[in-house]
Parts: C-alpha cells; sequence; structure tokens
C-alpha cells in the first residue's frame, strides 16, 4: 500500500467522426445481424424522442428528457446485457429498456403522467427510471448485492449522467462495488452537461473514469458517440463482472444535441457554435457511414428500416392515444400489498370525489 | 407594506429589521421602485434587494448562476453581483446544505435553491442535525443565518418528485422555521423577513402559483415578522385557515359563500413553523367554527397541529368539530390522476358547509 502509484485511463475508439477506422475491428462485428440491431435500435431511438417532443409540444405528453446525440450508450447497454442481467436506468434509458422488453409506447405512458410507464410490462426484474440524481447507484448495488448471495449468474448495469458523478451515491456505490467484489457495471453518459451546469463546474478530474481508480476497480473512457467502442467496453466488462466478480466504470464521452428537457431552453447558457460543433460527431450518421463502407448497407435497406421504425412508433402513438385512464383508486391500491384498514374511509372519498369530477367535468 | 392583508399578531417580536439605508453594495435604494410582480419575480426583486443591501448574503445551487434558476427566481444575480456571491454548485444537495452551514457558521448569510423540494432528502441530514443545532450546541457561540429556498407543491403536470408538500417533515424539526408565502406581496416581505433572520430558516415557494396573478410591490425592502400568521379577510361565521397555493381556493371560496351570505375569516399561517396560534384562537374565538385546508397529506400533517392546539385551547371556543381538507395519504400522483389528489374549491366548500350545519 505504501508510495507513490501511477495510473492511466485508456480511452477506447474505433471510428472517427467521420466513420473512418481508428483500430481493428473487434471479433464480433463479424456478428452482421448484432451490428445492424445497433443501427436500427439507434434510428428507432431517435424516431421515438422526435415523436416523443412532438407530443409534448402539442400537449399530448408532460415534460420529457431527450435523448438526441445519446442514442449509442443505451442502446449498447441494451443489446449487451443477457435477458437475466438487471438494468438499473436513468432517465435517458428509454433504448436499452426497449430492448429489454419495454413496450416503446411506455416511454409516452410515463411521461404523459401515468404510473403504467414504470410497469415495464410487468416482466422484468429491471428497475423502473430514477428521477432523483444519482439514487440509482446505490440501488444497483443492492441489487449486485443480491445477485451475489443468491448465487446467480446475473450483472448489474447502473447508469447516470455526468453530473450524478459529484453526488456522494457515485462514490459510495463504486466503493462498495470494489470492496464486495460486485457483479456490477457503472456506465456515465457523460454529455457535458447537467442542465445548465457545463462539466468543468463539476469537476477538476481530467476524466470521470478516474474516478474509479480511487475505488479501487476499473475504469475506461470511451467515445460514446461510437457504438463500436461503446459495445466492446460494456459487453467485456459485462463478461468480467459475470466471470470474475469484477466491477468496472464505463465512461462514455457524448454531448446532448438537445435541451436538457421539453422544459429548458438551453440557448440561454449554451453556445451555438459549441452545439454546431457536436453535430458533427453525432452516432446514428456515423454509423451509417461505416455501414456503407463495410458494404452492409445501402438505400434501399435504409428505407426499408426505416418504415419499419416508423411503424413501430406508429403503433406505440396510437397505443398511448387509446390508453383508457386508470380508474381513480389506483391512486391508492398500489401503496401497499393490502389497503390498510385506516386508509378505507380514504379509498371511498377518492372515488366520490372522482365521481364529482367526473358529474362537473371540472375539479372545482 | 400594501394592504390585502392585516397582521393581528399581538405582540411585535423584532423578526422584520428595518433595512440600512446606508447600505454598501451597488445598489441604491433611496427611491423605492414600483413595479407589478408575480410571485416568482417579487422573490427575484427581494434577492437582488437583499444582495445590493448585505455583501454578506450569497446565492448557492444547482443552475441558480448562468441559468437564473430553472424557475428564473435568481435571474441577473450573477450579472449584478458577480460568480464569488453567486454559485452554480455541483449536483449534490448534501454539498449545498452543508456548505451553507459551514458558510452562516463564518459569518456569511447563504441563500440555497434546492431544485424542488422532491430532491430536498440529500440536504436533510445536514438542516436537521446541524443547522438547526448549530446555535444551541454552542450555547450561542456560532449560529446559522441560512435560508434554504425550494418550490413545492403540486398542479403543474411535472414528472415525478417534482409535486409534493411536504412541509410538515420540517416543521417537526425544532430549530428550523418553516415560511410558505401565498402572494407575491408576502413573498416579498417574508423572503427579506427570512434572510435578515439570524436562524434558519427554509423558505417554500408554491410554484403553482409563481407566475399568478401580478401585484404592485414597493422595492423599499420592508420585511415582513415571520411569527405572525395573516388574516387576509375577517368574518365572522367560520374561521379558514390555509397556506401556499391553495390560499387562493380558498379565497375562491370566501368569495362564493359571501354571496350566500356566509361569513368566513381567512387566515394564511405563511409561518408553518414556529406556529402563530395567538392569531388563530382569536380568530376561533369568535366565529367557534374552524376549517383547515392543505395539499399535503391528512396524517400528520400541520393541520392536525393546529385542529390539536385548538382542541386544547379553544375547546369551549368551538360550537362544530375541526375539520380538514387535505390531500389524501397516499403517494403524490403523476401528472393525470393530479388533479383527483388535489384539494379544490368542491372540497372545501363541502367541508365548510358541514361545518357550518354541525350542531
Ligand atoms: C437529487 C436531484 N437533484 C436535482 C434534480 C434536478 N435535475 C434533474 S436532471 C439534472 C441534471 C442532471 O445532469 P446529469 O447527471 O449530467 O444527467 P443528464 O440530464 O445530463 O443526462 C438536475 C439537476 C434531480 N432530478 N435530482
Ligand atoms: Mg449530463
Amino acid at each position: 500500500m505504501r508510495g507513490r502509484q501511477q495510473f492511466s485511463i485508456h480511452f477506447l475508439q474505433y471510428l472517427d467522426p467521420q466513420g473512418k477506422l481508428d483500430l481493428p475491428l473487434p471479433e464480433w462485428i463479424t456478428d452482421t445481424p448484432l451490428v445492424l440491431a445497433i443501427y436500427e435500435n439507434m434510428v428507432l431511438a431517435r424516431l421515438l424522442d422526435q415523436k416523443a417532443v412532438a407530443l409534448q409540444r402539442t400537449g399530448q405528453m408532460g415534460t420529457y428528457p431527450s435523448i438526441l446525440g445519446q442514442e449509442a450508450i443505451s442502446v449498447c447497454i441494451g443489446l449487451a446485457m443477457a435477458k437475466r442481467d438487471v438494468l438499473v436506468p436513468y432517465y435517458r434509458d428509454a433504448p436499452a429498456q426497449i430492448i429489454r422488453g419495454m413496450s416503446p409506447a411506455e416511454v409516452f405512458i410515463y411521461w404523459g403522467g401515468d404510473e403504467r410507464g414504470g410497469n415495464l410490462n410487468g416482466a422484468s426484474r429491471d428497475l423502473p427510471i430514477c428521477v432523483p440524481i444519482a439514487t440509482q447507484l446505490t440501488q444497483a448495488v443492492g441489487v449486485a448485492t443480491a445477485l451475489k448471495m443468491q448465487g446467480e449468474e446475473a450483472v448489474v448495469v447502473v447508469s447516470c449522467g455526468d453530473g450524478a458523478t459529484s453526488k456522494g451515491d457515485f462514490m459510495e456505490a463504486m466503493n462498495l462495488a470494489g470492496v464486495w467484489d460486485l457483479p456490477i457495471v457503472f456506465v456515465i453518459n457523460n454529455n457535458r452537461w447537467a442542465i445548465s451546469v457545463p462539466l468543468a463546474q463539476q469537476t477538476r478530474a481530467a476524466t470521470l473514469a478516474q474516478k474509479a481508480i480511487a475505488a479501487g476497480i476499473e475504469g475506461l473512457q470511451v467515445d460514446g458517440n461510437d457504438p463500436i467502442a461503446v459495445y466492446e467496453a460494456i459487453s467485456k466488462a459485462i463478461q468480467r463482472a459475470r466471470e470474475d466478480q469484477q466491477p468496472a466504470l464505463i465512461e462514455a464521452l457524448t454531448y446532448r444535441l438537445c435541451d436538457h428537457t421539453t422544459a429548458d431552453d438551453a440557448s440561454r447558457y449554451r453556445d451555438a457554435d459549441e452545439l454546431k460543433a457536436h453535430w458533427q460527431e453525432e452516432p446514428v450518421l456515423r454509423f451509417q457511414q461505416f455501414l456503407h463502407q463495410q458494404g452492409l448497407w445501402d438505400a434501399d435497406r435504409e428505407k426499408a428500416m426505416q418504415q419499419r421504425c416508423q411503424q413501430v412508433i406508429d403503433t406505440a402513438v396510437s397505443d398511448y392515444l387509446a390508453l383508457e385512464a386508470e380508474p381513480p383508486s389506483a391512486i391508492i391500491d398500489y401503496l401497499h400489498a393490502f389497503l390498510p384498514y385506516a386508509l378505507e374511509t380514504q379509498r371511498a372519498e377518492i372515488l366520490l370525489k372522482d365521481n364529482a369530477i367526473k358529474s362537473q367535468g371540472d375539479r372545482k | 407594506m400594501s394592504a390585502n392583508f392585516s397582521a393581528t399578531k399581538p405582540s411585535q417580536a423584532g423578526t422584520s429589521t428595518a433595512p440600512t439605508r446606508e447600505s454598501s453594495g451597488t445598489h441604491t435604494t433611496t427611491e423605492a421602485e414600483t413595479k407589478d410582480c408575480v410571485l416568482v419575480e417579487a422573490i427575484n426583486m427581494a434577492l437582488h434587494y437583499e444582495m445590493a443591501r448585505d455583501p454578506a448574503v450569497v446565492v448557492l445551487g444547482e443552475d441558480v448562476a448562468s441559468n437564473g434558476g430553472v424557475f428564473r427566481a435568481t435571474l441577473g444575480l450573477k450579472q449584478a453581483y458577480g460568480s464569488e456571491r453567486v454559485l452554480d454548485t455541483p449536483l449534490a444537495e448534501g454539498l449545498i446544505a452543508g456548505l451553507s452551514v459551514g458558510m452562516a457558521s463564518q459569518g456569511l448569510k447563504p441563500i440555497a435553491e434546492i431544485q424542488f423540494m422532491g430532491f430536498m432528502f440529500a440536504a436533510l441530514e445536514q438542516l436537521i442535525c446541524h443547522a438547526a443545532r448549530m446555535r444551541n450546541r454552542t450555547r450561542g457561540r456560532l449560529t446559522c443565518p441560512l435560508v434554504v429556498r425550494m418550490p413545492f407543491g403540486g398542479g403543474i403536470h411535472a414528472p415525478e418528485h417534482h409535486s409534493e408538500s411536504t412541509e410538515a417533515l420540517l416543521a417537526h424539526i425544532p430549530g428550523l422555521r418553516v415560511v410558505i408565502p401565498s402572494s407575491a406581496t408576502r413573498a416579498y416581505g417574508l423572503l427579506l423577513g427570512a434572510i435578515r433572520d439570524p436562524d434558519p430558516v427554509i423558505f417554500l415557494e408554491p410554484k403553482r402559483i409563481y407566475r399568478a396573478q401580478a401585484q404592485r410591490i414597493d422595492n423599499d425592502g420592508q420585511a415582513l415578522p415571520l411569527d405572525t400568521c395573516f388574516t387576509l379577510r375577517e368574518g365572522e361565521d367560520l374561521t379558514l385557515i390555509s397556506w401556499g397555493a391553495l390560499i387562493s381556493e380558498c379565497s375562491q371560496v370566501a368569495d362564493q359563500l359571501h354571496a350566500q351570505g356566509i361569513s368566513v375569516e381567512l387566515i394564511d399561517v405563511a409561518t408553518v413553523s414556529p406556529l402563530d396560534m395567538a392569531t388563530i384562537l382569536q380568530s376561533v374565538a369568535k366565529t367557534g367554527r374552524c376549517v383547515i385546508a392543505h395539499e399535503a397529506p391528512k396524517s400528520g400533517g400541520i393541520g392536525g397541529e393546529i385542529a390539536a392546539q385548538l382542541a386544547e385551547h379553544a375547546l369551549l371556543d368551538l360550537k362544530a368539530p375541526v375539520l380538514r381538507v387535505a390531500g389524501y395519504d397516499t403517494v403524490m400522483p403523476y401528472a393525470k390522476q393530479e388533479a383527483l389528489y388535489l384539494p379544490g374549491v368542491v372540497d372545501i366548500t363541502r367541508a365548510i358547509q358541514q361545518v357550518l350545519a354541525f350542531g
């Protein structure tokens, strides 16, 4: 333990912003269905995102956090995980959740202000998204501990933003993952901004990945707009977590090409030129160029895929808009396993109030 | 200050220190400007006033400097007073609260913003274990003159954790003052009172009415006292007690009942802790009937505390049971079912009619 230690943080990138190759490709690149799935899910994510923003702008949905420009990270999380693994997502992870079985309509349902959007079709044991920043991180080490204690070969993937790394929860969780050798992978979506606060005002650390070193776990920085690098880093980290109980932190460098949420206006605090420059690095076009270079893509395929994705979105929108309102008692029926008798009167009052509202057409 | 309320507190304890006019700072306050302001603008105006007047005041929090706050409450402060006194902090509420305690112990007057009340929980350890106790623990050697501002309450169709009203949690902590304005004028005066108070004050801002009706405000630096309820309207038949955004529904109810010949006395508690029971008891001694309305869940709420004190001190004045109109004892629903949760005009009217019909 004594003495000076030297550390370095590796940066992983295969595709430069023009989709050109920097490094020899990893082996899995020959798995064409996987490669195409990365692309199609990114396109789906972008279209879904556009639709969500449009629904909000037209008053059909509530506040929504766009993931524009950050699609590669969540898509690769979703594709790199095994079904039995557990995802502990944050609010820009709809693409991963959809890959893991959430219906795209649930994105609209959730941000439309309906708790059923957190149901995730009832099928998986993934956690729902966490609104209080960074609180998912300590839960995630709890999930990992449970999986380990129960002897499961499952891994936890937990994500957060760059701002979240300023909270104690982040270091607390990584620290424990190190001490207890937990099967967990931390992924940071470093989109450089936490609402109006740029990363330089969160930390003087040159990378966020190096925070892993203090916790004694592996830390790696990847180009978060290079899907090959992101997939490679996450899938290898998951493998090490599964086989050797080795936790890791992956910092994915990307950029928030959108406002923080639909309630924000980034032009108040962010330089337009900076935004413009980062459009040159966005992941979807970059990966499309790569596919062309590999001879895996052409205009016809692009068109067919766009139509497939559009179909998914259209179905999601009509499912969302057709969804019947929840019964009024739902606001109290899920509070406990059984309604405590002390709450029966209030439950009855809720039903009465709902009737009154409906007959008046006005809560007042 | 302006005359849409009358402060009926008998003792005038001095939390509302008169402002020093020969102040340092850049802002000249010799001639008070008068402006039409909505509540959030009144808060902004009070912050500007006090930063100009008192160089010890600093503003800190997430997105408060460059962005001027997500609700624009701190707009222009950084430009006017510089980034030394208007600080964007890293994203960490525990840090914001601890930092404020430390600053306050050394003579600064931090005004911290917690972006939404739902995100205060990491800050509570510092507020409860330290801010509320510093003076007591050091027998007055160190103090904690800080303000923590947080928007709270429902009705704006926000995502989860952006709509709760957990004022009772804070009011339960001895040593913390909890203040809730219900109009632009009271926001201005109460915030100045909070900043000048020598002890920690939690200042809860009802965001549903942030941009409701504008009021004419003299930017004269006059603080309001922090231990006085405001009787917004005098009446004979029943005392209606509330605070925050719900005051506007209560006023509507009082108007409607007035047209029917029922005279309601409306009290804005405003300083929910410590609670000015003198004003409330005086009113109930006159009316003999009382309804308390709040958005927070009913059980364990401040309504229960007021009702208990009425039972202790006003039993013989009461002609009917005290009723509470409140949120349900359940998690604040997301936007789609929010209206079902929030108490409104109909609920308050029904409770009043019940109390009036009694006995
Ligand atoms: C504990 C807590 N504090 C404040 C907020 C309000 N808030 C929502 S998102 C956000 C910024 C998050 O930034 P970052 O972690 O970088 O994630 P990003 O949104 O950029 O993906 C803030 C301050 C919150 N949700 N939770
Ligand atoms: Mg960010």
